[in-house]
């Protein structure tokens, strides 16, 4: 057992000091099982703070969704917790609070599940995980409400469509993967949700929310025992496979460049250029993400910010990520730009993409790279909530239970040549998406090649 | 969610930076504190469960110590900060705590400016030679100075100009406050931004920027006297300096109801309330506002508090309803009630059904299990904060810089739970009150050049 972060950490300093990794040694010590009900479990240990992180997710992200039904994944991972085994929600909110205990959700295109915080003393975590077993198990999506939250989502959809930066999102998903569950909003269409019905929740929650998908981290102050009995307790009443789930399709590749230009008053541009990216579970990940920190993922010190908002002033966020999913998740570099520069911003975005890609980083770029992402190793892992989230990824990606320890060596791995030859595998100038929402008119232009 | 987080959702201006923050509490029995030959304070709280250390340097200036004409000044300042010392060159402040691994950031509100690094431990003293070197070494280069502060006009566009909510708080505090600072925006006005010069800023440094107007606090893998020693040689020769004399700007008692409105492109009204009442002035013989501070839980802390309770799920007539209160503060302090109607309601029949919330409190008071809850939710927050060591730096700094102690963190929670209903009531009917009132609705306009969807039958927009 271990009784601190620290203790859990120092094998990680040792090889940040000598830059040697040591396999044997295990910096994080996750373990895992499975519960009789088919759920994979990750537990740490970690009695330093009395507390307790718990989370149950389900591959019932929005990528599930149907373009007839779009929101539907969305309203049933909010719905969960809004009248559940004869509870009504104020009962299950008043529940929580009353013991200070905090219910959070995940939601993605892929994820979707509860996560639970909570003080470890029984007197806490009892009632905290009965509450939480309950939700999981007998959501009741009440009319009333399901027809209230539907009202509001549409609400806040118009709101938000109002939106440059959210126009562009949208518009940019659309175009990246066109017929793919990933053009879909994640939380559904102004459109759509209207014709959404109660029936069309409990059939995603059963269909989807089941024992045999769940991942189940947790991390904090209970013993292995006691974590066995949580995730058997959380597990246990969820619905049973009812045979194989199809998987995402693949996303197909962009057949040429596109950009859209869309008229909007606002006083900035919002800009955001990409394409399909990679999976989660791509061979060339690391050397992806490294790569990425020197182009546009590395803060103040990354290509992207320094050309656009270092040399130029033009912006105040500038940057660019991936982001691998089950399916080829994006790659998007983004800003946003006083509107009458628009135009210089976007040719110093694509430049410094162009330059990247044909050149590769320099050595000295690699090593500044490998530095501050070796060297703030200890900061990835600091707390409670950070293990926990690896721990919940780790489970859902169905990453190694050494991710952690492998971590600092995969990345001490990646060299200039490996950079460049995975975005000239992964990114293709010629074939990107562009979309400027702050404009006079609309205009698109499509160039294939 | 500990209480004071939550003012944060609707003061959304009240602190620019690309993380945000808040008070609270921790217990603070193992921290040490020191203060150097010149002024500069030192607050070192030990937390050994990582091998990593964040550093902090806050100092006692913010856009509540500027001038008219000069709005963003401070804002501005944080920003050139990172642009280069007589021995380090532009950018290479951040060049060197991202080869030591570090993450690090700035952030300034109406009262204080902070710069922070996280580190892993063994690159403290490079994190605190560089503080130490920029407090006293900045060179200003009008080329630096220039593209920067198209950088901040690019950041007010995006927090401001371009978001409604945003717009709507900033013009309430500039007709809520008619003297004191606080009424200006901590990013400051466009037309001072543009004439903003390279002299102002240098003045502006050198007045305020001195190490008895700053604090450094640490937070993390360290034994106090190191850090101490650590500090005295980086900052230990910084000479002290007379600080301009700083004016209260007293704000006069208001005299009536205030009501304004801004037209901006948006889908729904947004109705923003904002009364003037007390705020923490003695921590320990002062009782109001730890009762507003329970009165703001009761009424928006949790999923089933009165105002998501009542007027969202119940009455379905906002489609968010919440309150708040900042009554940690150097200037005057609101209670606020904001939200939004669902469509088909008006920013009137919102404004009524908030204040018939308020009325609720005052005539009925609130129960014992509503006060309990909220006081269950702040002790179990004392033990979740502690698993972020940023967290806690930030509140001891804020606590600090204010111009409080940070013992008073886990006095401000022994108070809290000292709250009674009858307190809370009392606080509800003596200053919830019209004459102290400043009303802002946001009156939605169409999207200019862009397509407008149609309306659904019988929904208006605007009033």
């Amino acid at each position: 057992m271990v009784n601190n972060l620290m203790k859990l950490l120092k094998p990680a300093v040792a090889a940040m000091l000598w830059c040697v990794v040591q396999p044997a040694l295990a910096i994080l010590p996750i373990e895992q099982w499975q519960t009789g009900s088919g759920a994979k479990v990750y537990f740490v240990m970690n009695r330093s703070l009395p507390m307790l992180d718990v989370s149950v997710d389900f591959p019932a992200g929005s990528g599930n969704d149907s373009k007839q039904k779009s929101g539907v994944a969305a309203l049933a991972n909010g719905l969960l917790r809004q009248g559940a085994d004869g509870l009504s929600e104020d009962d299950i909110a008043r529940g929580f609070a009353d013991i200070g205990a905090g219910l959070g959700g995940r939601f993605d295109a892929d994820r979707a599940g509860l996560s639970l915080r909570t003080l470890s003393d029984p007197k806490q975590r009892i009632p905290a995980l009965e509450l939480l077993t309950r939700i999981l198990r007998a959501p009741e999506f009440p009319t009333a409400v399901v027809e209230r939250e539907k009202a509001r989502q549409i609400g806040a959809l118009k709101e938000a469509d109002l939106k440059p930066d959210t126009q562009a999102a949208r518009i940019f998903a659309q175009l990246v993967f066109r017929d793919h569950p990933y053009a879909l909003r994640s939380v559904g269409e102004v459109a759509t949700i209207g014709d959404v019905t109660r029936d069309d929740l409990l059939a995603f929650y059963r269909r989807h929310y089941v024992a045999e998908r769940a991942v189940v981290a947790i991390m904090g102050d209970v013993s292995r025992q006691q974590a066995e009995a949580i995730a058997d307790q959380l597990t246990r009443g969820l619905p049973r496979a009812g045979g194989a789930v199809p998987g995402l399709p693949a996303v197909a590749p962009l057949q040429g460049a596109i950009t859209r230009i869309v008229a909007h008053p606002a006083s900035q541009s919002h800009i955001l250029i990409g394409a399909p990216g990679i999976r989660r579970d791509d061979p060339d990940y690391f050397t992806l993400f490294v790569g990425n920190h020197i182009l546009g993922g590395g803060g103040f010190v990354s290509r992207i910010n320094e050309e656009v908002r270092q040399k130029r002033g033009m912006a105040y966020s500038a940057y660019s990520y991936f982001s691998p999913q089950l399916a080829a998740g994006p790659f998007v570099i983004g800003m946003q730009t006083r509107r009458d520069q628009a135009d210089e911003a976007l040719a110093v975005a694509r430049k410094t993409l162009r330059d990247f890609i044909n050149n590769g980083p320099t050595e000295k770029e690699l090593l500044a790279a490998r530095q501050n992402i070796v060297g703030g190793f200890p900061m990835r892992i600091d707390s409670n909530r950070k293990i926990h989230e690896y721990l919940a990824v780790i489970g859902f990606y169905g990453l190694s239970v050494t991710y952690i320890d492998d971590f600092i060596g995969n990345v001490e791995r990646v060299t200039v040549a490996g950079i460049k030859a995975a975005f000239a595998r992964h990114v293709d100038p010629d074939k990107l998406v562009t979309v400027v929402v702050g404009a006079d008119k609309d205009q698109t232009v499509a160039a294939a090649r | 969610m500990n209480p004071a987080l939550r003012l944060y959702s609707i003061i959304v201006a009240a602190c620019l930076t690309l993380s945000g923050g808040a008070i609270s509490a921790q217990p603070a029995d193992d921290v040490a504190v020191r203060e150097l030959a010149n002024g500069l304070r030192i607050i070192v709280k030990p937390d050994r469960r990582a091998p990593v250390v964040v550093n902090m340097v806050w100092y006692r200036i913010g856009s509540v110590d500027e001038k008219n004409g000069f709005t963003g000044i401070a804002h501005v300042l944080e920003h050139m900060m990172f642009k280069g010392t007589k021995t380090v060159a532009p950018g290479e402040f951040s060049r060197l705590i991202a080869a030591a691994g570090g993450r690090e950031n700035a952030f300034t509100s109406r009262d204080y400016t902070g710069y922070f690094q996280t580190l892993q431990k063994s690159a403290l003293p490079l994190s605190l030679r560089l503080e130490a070197d920029r407090m006293t070494n900045l060179v200003l280069s009008q080329e630096e100075f220039a593209k920067e502060l198209k950088v901040v006009m690019e950041e007010r566009r995006l927090r401001t100009d371009d978001r409604p909510q945003s717009v709507v708080y900033e013009r309430l505090m500039a007709s809520a406050l008619v003297a004191h600072p606080y009424r200006n925006p901590i990013i400051g006005w466009m037309s001072d931004l543009e004439n903003l010069s390279l002299a102002d800023t240098r003045a502006f440094y050198d007045a305020w920027y001195a190490p008895n107007n700053a604090t450094v606090v640490v937070v993390g893998d360290v034994v106090p006297d190191e850090v101490f020693a650590l500090v005295e040689k980086y900052f230990g020769s910084i000479p002290r300096k007379t600080l301009p004399p700083r004016k209260p700007q007293d704000e006069p008692p208001q005299l009536g109801l205030k009501r304004l409105t801004v037209k901006a492109p948006a889908e729904l009204p947004y109705v923003l309330m904002a009364y003037r009442v007390p705020g923490l002035q003695k921590p320990a013989t002062d009782w109001e506002p730890y009762a507003f501070d329970m009165l703001e839980s009761v009424l928006s802390g949790n999923d089933a508090a009165r105002l998501p309770q009542k007027l969202v799920k119940t009455d379905l007539l906002a489609t968010t309803a919440g309150a708040g209160y900042d009554g940690v503060g150097r200037g005057p302090s609101f209670f606020y009630l904001s939200g939004s109607p669902v469509a088909g309601r008006t920013a009137e029949q919102l404004e009524q059904g908030l204040r018939r919330e308020l009325r609720r409190v005052v005539e009925e008071g609130v129960t014992e299990a509503e006060l309990n809850r909220v006081k269950a939710q702040v002790i179990a927050a004392q033990v979740y904060q502690r698993d972020s060591m940023f967290f806690q730096a930030r509140q001891i700094g804020s606590m600090e810089t204010i111009g409080f102690s940070y013992r008073d963190l886990d006095l401000y929670i022994e108070k809290l739970k000292q709250v009674t209903a009858e307190q809370v009531k009392e606080v509800a009917r003596k200053y919830l009150i019209d004459d102290v009132l400043t009303v802002a609705y946001l009156d939605p306009q169409p999207l200019e050049g862009a397509p407008r969807r149609a309306a659904p039958a019988g929904v208006r927009h605007g009033q």
